[in-house]
């Protein structure tokens, strides 16, 4: 997985509240494997381009100033809905490293942080005010360090958030978790085995067709 | 409830309040094979195959007869088939009359049972909770990792207790009550809690309907959402393929009956729903959380005084096609589906067969019953020959339009009456308007070409 440590660059505001995963990549699109070439394109599809493949200009990702975006600043309940990690990675694809919101959804949050994507969240009205500073001076920058845990705004001016311990690891080494998990080999066995004692009818014969 | 499954599966304590959760059983289906490849390209191997059970449901076509489909997805069916026979994983495949949608195979066949952690690479996991189990949607990352150590690392949710109380109206069911509390509590509302459904409603319930319920949670935020077990829940299960049997019936049900929770038991977060106040439901816009009463009509954004809110509003009515203040009754449709994991269960199919009996569907109308074996039920009480006589398309098991991945889609403009879980843009196909609606008001909507209140049939 890729490392996150730091980042300083232009930010798209995205301001509709629950942007669903279907929107960011709709589902005909999810038997490409990751490594697909155009996987770009997927991202944001149905919004970001017309029937016949041109850009649609009213979409913010398409305006000049925006193009060279790698952060997002959204609206509540981002990236709500289905499971699917291809919304991380059509994010990655597209070169968005980092996505900040008052609240995400539950499973997208998760597979961002797997995948060296920086998902922080912000009060609604500090996440608000930051996408009033990227409508007013479209291409602005802002800087994030996870290190320090700091967003710094358009204006300069920064704001604390907030990361578990163990998420915030993971992004600054780029870590292998699982091979981090047969650390814990033993701990599993020993699940097991109690598991198998206390909760026998959990382990199950094999099919009795 | 929550807190003792959740106790009772901590393999160990992590940075970051995390805990490695150990995983009873893993469902699988073939849009997670990536996961398969990428393990064997590290060279690693299931942990437990014996508690991984796999099932082709999301990309297969439903059309009558058998189920064939382009290249490309035969592709993966058969890597799914080909990975689960290397590994030893209990599939249920093409020609297998166990076969269909996920969430409603594993109750089925009794592997979710009380109690257990469960999980599965799709966002409508929640279902299972209706067994009184922890069960949640994981993404591909996460399927790895539970193939790999047959645990996960997770942080403890906030829980959340939604009461409903007293007797549903006529013509009002599970599904009624579930957009009632998305549209109370909004698509976000359920953002990092589990929800434990509780109160006299929920209990009346049957299984079918309990799972109709919790399937939904994740379109209110929640990740998990389940009921307590009780004698509906034990009579379900008993006889059950892989339900405990004998001695292990008996071990297992005094487990479960300690499950539910303490009558002191705190949640951080309380709803309450009067059962009396819901009223068939169905949805307008393009969130979950866009319900209203089949009486009441398309909202105005004009009387909505706060600007995004506003805008996302008329955004909604765009997409859908619909003018402010117009009765939603008269809203005419263009095509009707019945099925996905949220009503596809034998009890949806009487539903929606209890309206279209004698009548006749004057739009095209689907209907995709959950799992082979809920067909074959269907059949033998005569359900197939109430559908087909009345017009409706009698298919395959599958997940078919609820999420469109085979294709089977609808057109751009064209408006559905589903009885699915998503009406976001695009979902059923790019440009397709989703009302979400249950079984009953489904068929109500394929035999007028309308949005219909179920209770003036």
């Amino acid at each position: 997985m890729q490392a996150f440590r730091s980042l300083t660059a232009v930010a798209a505001p995205i301001d509709l509240p629950n942007v669903d995963t279907d929107r960011i990549i709709p589902a005909r699109f999810l038997r490409n494997a990751q490594d697909t070439p155009g996987y770009d394109r997927f991202f944001f599809h149905d919004v970001r381009f017309d029937a016949a493949g041109s850009e649609r200009a009213e979409f913010v990702l398409n305006q000049a100033p925006y193009r060279a975006a790698q952060i997002l600043v959204t609206a509540e309940n981002f990236g709500c809905g289905s499971s699917r990690e291809a919304a991380v990675w059509a994010h990655m694809a597209h070169g968005i490293r980092c996505v900040i919101g008052p609240s995400f959804g539950d499973i997208f949050f998760n597979n961002a942080a797997k995948n060296g994507l920086l998902a922080v969240v912000l009060p609604a009205a500090t996440s608000a005010a930051i996408r009033a500073q990227l409508h007013a001076r479209p291409g602005a920058s802002l800087s994030v360090d996870l290190e320090s845990q700091q967003v710094t705004d358009a204006d300069g001016r920064a704001h604390r958030f907030e990361i578990d311990g163990f998420k915030k690891q993971a992004l600054l080494t780029g870590q292998d978790e699982i091979g981090l998990t047969f650390g814990y080999e033993e701990l599993i066995a020993d699940f097991e085995r109690r598991q198998r004692e206390e909760m026998p009818w959990l382990a199950l014969g094999r099919p009795q067709s | 409830m929550f807190e003792k499954i959740w106790a009772r599966h901590v393999v160990a304590e992590g940075p970051g309040g995390h805990v490695l959760l150990y995983i009873d059983r893993h469902l699988l289906h073939e849009g997670t094979t990536a996961a398969f490849g990428r393990l064997a390209r590290s060279g690693r191997r299931v942990r437990r195959p014996d508690l991984s059970f796999a099932t082709a449901d999301h990309y297969l076509l439903t059309s009558p007869g058998s189920p064939t489909s382009d290249a490309e997805t035969r592709g993966m069916v058969e890597a799914l088939g080909r990975h689960t026979a290397e590994q030893r994983i209990l599939y249920f495949g093409v020609g297998d009359e166990r076969r269909g949608i996920v969430h409603v195979i594993g109750p089925e066949q009794g592997l979710t049972v009380p109690g257990i952690t469960l999980v599965c690479g799709d966002s409508h996991t929640a279902t299972h909770g209706a067994f009184g189990a922890l069960a949640f949607g994981i993404g591909s990352s996460e399927v790895e990792h539970v193939l790999a150590t047959q645990s996960l690392w997770q942080k403890k949710p906030a829980t959340m207790r939604i009461s409903v109380d007293g007797r549903l109206g006529p013509g009002v069911n599970a599904k009624d009550v579930i957009l009632a509390i998305i549209a109370r509590i909004g698509a976000g509302g359920g953002v990092r809690h589990a929800i434990e459904y509780a109160g006299s409603t929920i209990r009346a319930m049957s299984m079918d309907e309990r799972m109709t319920v919790c399937n939904m949670s994740i379109e209110a935020g929640a990740r998990a959402g389940m009921v307590a077990p009780d004698e509906t829940t034990y009579a379900y299960l008993d006889g059950r393929p892989f339900a405990p049997s004998g001695v292990m019936w008996e071990k297992a049900l005094a487990y479960w009956k300690r499950l539910p929770s303490d009558a002191d038991a705190v949640f951080d977060r309380e709803v309450t729903l009067r059962a009396s106040d819901i009223a068939p439901t169905v949805t307008w816009g393009t969130s979950p959380q866009d319900a209203l009463p089949i009486t009441a009509a398309v909202p105005d954004p004009a009387r909505e005084s706060d600007a995004g809110r506003r805008a996302s509003l008329e955004r909604a009515l765009r997409y859908m096609g619909l003018a402010p203040n117009v009765p939603l009754t008269s809203v005419k449709i263009d095509r009707v589906f019945i099925g996905s994991c949220t009503n596809s269960r034998l009890e949806d199919l009487r539903a929606a067969a209890r309206i279209a009996r004698g009548r006749r569907a004057v739009v095209p109308a689907w209907v995709v019953p959950g799992s082979g074996l809920v067909k074959r039920a269907a059949e033998r009480e005569g359900l197939d020959r109430v559908f087909t006589e009345a017009g409706f398309e009698w298919r395959e098991a599958g997940c078919s339009m609820c999420v469109g991945m085979n294709g089977e889609t609808a057109k751009e403009g064209e408006r559905v009456a589903s009885t699915s879980n998503r009406n976001f843009e695009g979902r059923q196909g790019k440009g397709a308007r989703t009302h979400l609606l249950s079984p009953a008001m489904a068929a109500a909507a394929a035999v007028t070409g309308a949005l219909t209140d179920v209770r003036t049939l």
